[in-house]
């Protein structure tokens, strides 16, 4: 979720196999470098590979360019890759979000195919989408201060995912303006 | 490699330490026509003699300076079969990051990538180096920049340089001339007074050419009138 010259990023902790619960503080969200994140939804060994080579990845680049990745630049890798297996894909949806040049902040989304989607505002992916879809449209402001905006995703992330059994389990935000980043862990229904 | 009979490097070392083949095609280099680059302030020119072996020669058919991609053209000294090879293959580099990262190749980068190839023909099997020398002017992020990249693989980034017959000449030349404030169009003015300076016979639009790439970030290739317009300027 964009908001003034920041952004925030959450998604809930649940690791599951169909009905099954087998952890309940499972990272979703990634660290690419201090101002861009990827989350990936969907099958979790899917999305730890794709991290490990989207790190490798990011490592060389910035070797052989002496700098970090754009979000925008780091979009279209994603997208590369995951069209790579076109036919046998990942599992996985990722959501992407960084602050590009002049700390502007940069959001999309893509399907497992690499298909982006992007938006000015937010962006949702996952089990809990649909529900995530409400929420996000009717809480979001644009302009939001960085504390504002982690009360808004906080809150549309808790009431939707009580809205769908495949996720759940409190919720993990990271809030990223210029300066810092905020890694914050919610409570919500623990069952 | 390694199906033909001489799929051994011909590029060794000699007794002395040297790499003859090299020491060669910087020979060709040397003795082919010349070319020259200069970064001013806000942009890159480069520019070449364009010298046809017979005055029957449709000279419209000649293009010594290429474009790699919108922001990059190069200009090359030497054999203009070896320069093809190159430029064909840094297109296809250019394009491969395109496509990759959906933006511009940055100059530094398409620069590397000229130079690993060209080095790669150093030491393989059963190929000999180029004999081209290369201009690459470009204009990215980090302004704008000159490269020259020579035979041997080695790159270096230039406020203004010169190559092929009379490079010592030029270089004094352009050493006399260059300031750091250099607009675009004194450049082009420059770059045409050092090609003069070493030209055999009457300069004109049809025998030189001129790449330039300014704030717009776009690299063309001006016409043979617009150099007349110039030639008009310097005079």
């Amino acid at each position: 979720m964009v908001g003034k010259n920041c952004f925030a990023i959450a998604s809930d902790r649940r690791l599951g196999v169909q009905l099954q619960t087998i952890a309940t503080d499972f990272q979703k969200i990634y660290k690419i470098h201090d101002k861009l994140f990827i989350g990936l939804a969907g099958l979790a060994t899917d999305a730890q590979t794709l991290h490990q080579k989207l790190v490798f990845r990011h490592k060389l680049y910035q070797l052989r360019e002496e700098r970090d990745m754009k979000p925008e630049t780091f979009a279209s890798l994603v997208s590369a890759l995951l069209y790579e297996k076109r036919f046998g894909p990942y599992f996985c949806q990722p959501v992407i979000a960084g602050l590009g040049d002049e700390d502007k902040p940069f959001i999309c989304t893509m399907d497992s195919i690499g298909a982006k989607e992007l938006a000015k505002d937010f962006v949702v992916a996952g089990t809990a989408s649909e529900s995530l879809y409400g929420a996000c449209e009717s809480m979001f402001k644009p302009d939001m201060e960085a504390e504002e905006l982690f009360e808004t995703i906080s809150q549309a992330l808790l009431s939707s995912v009580d809205r769908d059994c495949l996720s759940g389990w409190g919720g993990h935000v990271y809030l990223v303006t210029p300066t810092e980043v905020t890694e914050r862990i919610l409570k919500g229904r623990m069952d | 490699m390694g199906d033909s009979q001489y799929s051994f490097s011909l590029t060794t070392f000699s007794p002395s330490g040297k790499l003859v083949q090299i020491e060669h095609a910087l020979t060709a280099v040397g003795s082919g026509q010349t070319s020259l680059g200069i970064k001013a302030a806000n942009g890159v020119v480069i520019a070449t003699e364009k010298k046809l072996p017979s005055i029957l020669v449709d000279e419209t058919s000649v293009q010594k300076i290429q474009i790699l991609t919108p922001n990059i053209g190069v200009v090359y000294s030497g054999m203009g079969p070896d320069s093809r090879v190159l430029v064909r293959k840094s297109r296809k580099q250019a394009e491969q990051y395109y496509r990759l990262y959906k933006e511009q190749i940055p100059v530094t980068q398409l620069v590397r990538e000229t130079a690993t190839v060209m080095q790669e023909f150093t030491q393989s099997g059963g190929v000999r180096p180029f004999g081209v020398s290369l201009l690459v002017a470009g204009y990215d992020d980090k302004g704008p920049q000159l490269y020259q990249v020579d035979p041997s693989g080695s790159y270096f980034s230039w406020k203004a340089s010169a190559m092929g017959k009379n490079v010592s000449n030029a270089k004094t030349f352009l050493e006399k001339r260059y300031t750091d404030e250099m607009e675009l169009d004194d450049a082009v003015h420059t770059a045409i007074l050092t090609l003069k300076e070493g030209f055999e016979g009457q300069i004109s639009g049809k025998n030189i050419e001129i790449g330039v790439i300014g704030n717009d970030q776009i690299f063309r290739i001006l016409t043979p009138s617009e150099i007349e317009d110039y030639l008009q300027e310097v005079e």
